[in-house]
């Protein structure tokens, strides 16, 4: 059936029109596609708390993914935690010198680590690390028939594969988030008292001013969540792995800049919550809104 | 024409007794390609039955679908009298004990050394064999002509054909009374591929097993099966016609009449390259191409 197109004005109101709807139907597609994934990742992070709460897996699937999640990732969030500890002192030094509270340098380099840069960085590194390793094996067991031959040799793939992940990231997580915050302040205080020569007493005093144990709290708490996004996001990509080596590579990325992004906006949403909290328990205290 | 009776004297091996699978009307829909055109199938206890036809027909989604790895999607599969798609997990999980799927490309586990791997049903069904099961592993790899030395090692470290082998010892190792091969002799050598023929014959000897072959290697098919499906692809099926195209004993296959048939058994292309380079032309006419695109040739 051809389409007839006017002429002149009505011919280029025409091709607009066209055009508008060309962009409102790919933009919907978008939303569609982005909606339909957030849906799946809703339904597989509901059957991995179901095999949970039903059956917990067998040892010696739980400790490898234990020693991979936990063991390998502590040097890299441990020397990562020391360099974000450090720059944070060399980025706050120079403009809190120019107002002469260079002294105050521990409460903000600490308050940071704490509550906003450990958990974070741990969770990037875990999912860096871990997260693309997990969407890769699980997309390469796919691809190449093994998840086939679970379910043929009558395991649950969910139950095998993603729930000894999903208990490792949960689990340890927090402890990689203790190790980042630790090595942090560490890196941190070397920086400011030994190379800028910040007055070791005051430093210290401040930081035990500032920081306190509910920003501490916080900081572990939304790294429990951090740990949960990486797993499921991570294993659902790998479920949902294409063929060959490209599709292993797709969803190897894809794993880590959505869990990424969905951190970030989890940490938004926590940050919020904790705030209502601690604004709950401590009225006098300071408020975000 | 569709042969329904199976020549039970075929070879002389051959003593069924009662249907173990059966489909009906099997459609399947993968994406929006349709694979499987309303397959219905009665498979025998203790019968040996080879699915041939070209790449891409669905004799490997077939194969996956009467285990139920994929849910077709419409029809019905009974085994042995009971419709899988209504059995719970749980009672999947305990059917499951009586496969044995051997995979296209063995489908071992990288993670696991070969020991772990052959042992690894017995230990998921948690079956109480633990004692004897580092024997059972070791007994199950030299029936299939393998030493008690790979064991230990990973199976990146084996050959296609080793490979293969450990699948096959893998599936026999609960001692399955359905095996189901998925072209068990693809990318072997000639002696290799016998040797896997050898094995499906010898594990039917030995055990009243019955057996689904999916190959294209018609020597297989010959050799180990007593009654041959053909399958044909669906979007070159005419309309209402079967999608088996033949289904008999081998000795059947001799004096077939079908074209299709005839080519594939014979292993012959016959007008097929014709035919794929008029459906690629017909695909991208020039109709399709933009005016610039035909000025570089």
């Amino acid at each position: 059936m051809s389409t007839t197109i006017p002429s002149g004005w009505s011919s280029t109101l025409y091709r607009s029109g066209e055009a508008a709807m060309r962009g409102i139907s790919a933009w919907g597609a978008v939303v569609i596609d982005g909606l339909t994934t957030l849906g799946d990742i809703a339904i597989f992070a509901y059957s991995i708390l179901r095999w949970l709460v039903t059956s917990m897996p067998k040892r010696e699937t739980i400790l490898p993914n234990f020693y991979q999640v936990g063991v390998l990732s502590l040097p890299v969030v441990a020397l990562t935690g020391t360099f974000i500890g450090m720059v944070l002192a060399v980025q706050s030094f120079y403009q809190f010198h120019t107002i002469g509270l260079e002294s105050r340098l521990g409460a903000v380099i600490n308050m940071s680590l704490v509550r906003e840069l450990g958990p974070v960085l741990a969770a990037t590194m875990l999912a860096g690390r871990v997260g693309s390793a997990m969407a890769a094996v699980i997309g390469t067991m796919r691809v190449t028939e093994q998840v086939d031959a679970l379910i043929a040799m009558g395991a649950d793939p969910i139950h095998y594969l993603v729930v000894p992940r999903f208990l490792a990231c949960i689990f340890l997580i927090p402890a990689l988030t203790i190790m980042a915050d630790f090595m942090g302040i560490v890196g941190g205080y070397f920086y400011s008292v030994i190379i800028l020569h910040i007055d070791h007493s005051q430093y210290l005093r401040n930081s035990r001013d500032f920081v306190g144990g509910f920003d501490f709290f916080s900081g572990v708490f939304k790294s429990l969540f951090f740990g949960g996004i990486i797993a499921v996001v991570s294993c659902y990509r790998g479920f949902n792995c294409q063929a060959g080596a490209e599709g292993v590579g797709k969803a190897a990325t894809a794993a880590f800049v959505l869990s990424f992004v969905m951190i970030l906006g989890m940490d938004l949403v926590l940050n919020i919550f904790l705030d209502a909290v601690y604004s709950m328990i401590w009225p006098r205290g300071a408020k975000l809104f | 024409m569709v042969a329904q009776n199976i020549d039970t004297t075929d070879k002389g091996r051959l003593a069924y007794d009662r249907t173990l699978i059966e489909t009906q009307h099997l459609n399947l829909i993968y994406g929006t390609q349709q694979i499987l055109r309303d397959i219905n199938l009665v498979i025998p206890r203790g019968q040996t039955v080879a699915i041939i036809g070209e790449s891409g027909c669905g004799k490997t989604m077939l194969l996956k679908s009467i285990v139920n790895l994929i849910r077709p999607t419409s029809g019905k599969i009974f085994y042995d009298g009971r419709d899988i798609h209504a059995l719970s997990d749980t009672e999947m999980t305990k059917l499951r004990r009586k496969f044995g799927f051997v995979f296209q490309n063995a489908a071992l586990f990288d993670s696991m050394t070969i020991g772990e791997n052959v042992a690894f049903p017995v230990k998921q069904q948690g079956l109480n064999l633990t004692r004897n099961c580092d024997r059972l592993v070791v007994d199950r790899l030299a029936e299939v002509g393998l030493p008690e030395s790979i064991i230990h090692k990973r199976p990146s470290q084996l050959s296609g054909g080793m490979r293969k082998r450990v699948g096959l010892a893998r599936a026999l190792i609960l001692e399955p009374e359905l095996v189901l091969y998925d072209e068990p002799t693809t990318g072997l050598d000639p002696i290799m591929s016998d040797v896997i023929n050898e094995l499906i014959l010898r594990t039917r000897q030995r055990n009243p097993v019955t057996s689904i072959v999916v190959t294209h290697d018609m020597r297989t098919a010959k050799k180990v099966a007593d009654r041959i499906i053909m399958l044909y692809p669906f979007p070159r099926l005419r309309e209402n016609e079967s999608q088996i195209i033949y289904d008999g004993p081998p000795s059947g296959l001799e004096h077939v009449e079908d074209r299709r048939v005839r080519q594939f058994v014979e292993g012959e292309a016959g007008e097929r390259l014709m035919e794929l380079r008029k459906l690629s032309s017909h695909e991208v006419s020039t109709e399709d191409l933009p005016p610039d695109s035909l000025k570089h040739f």
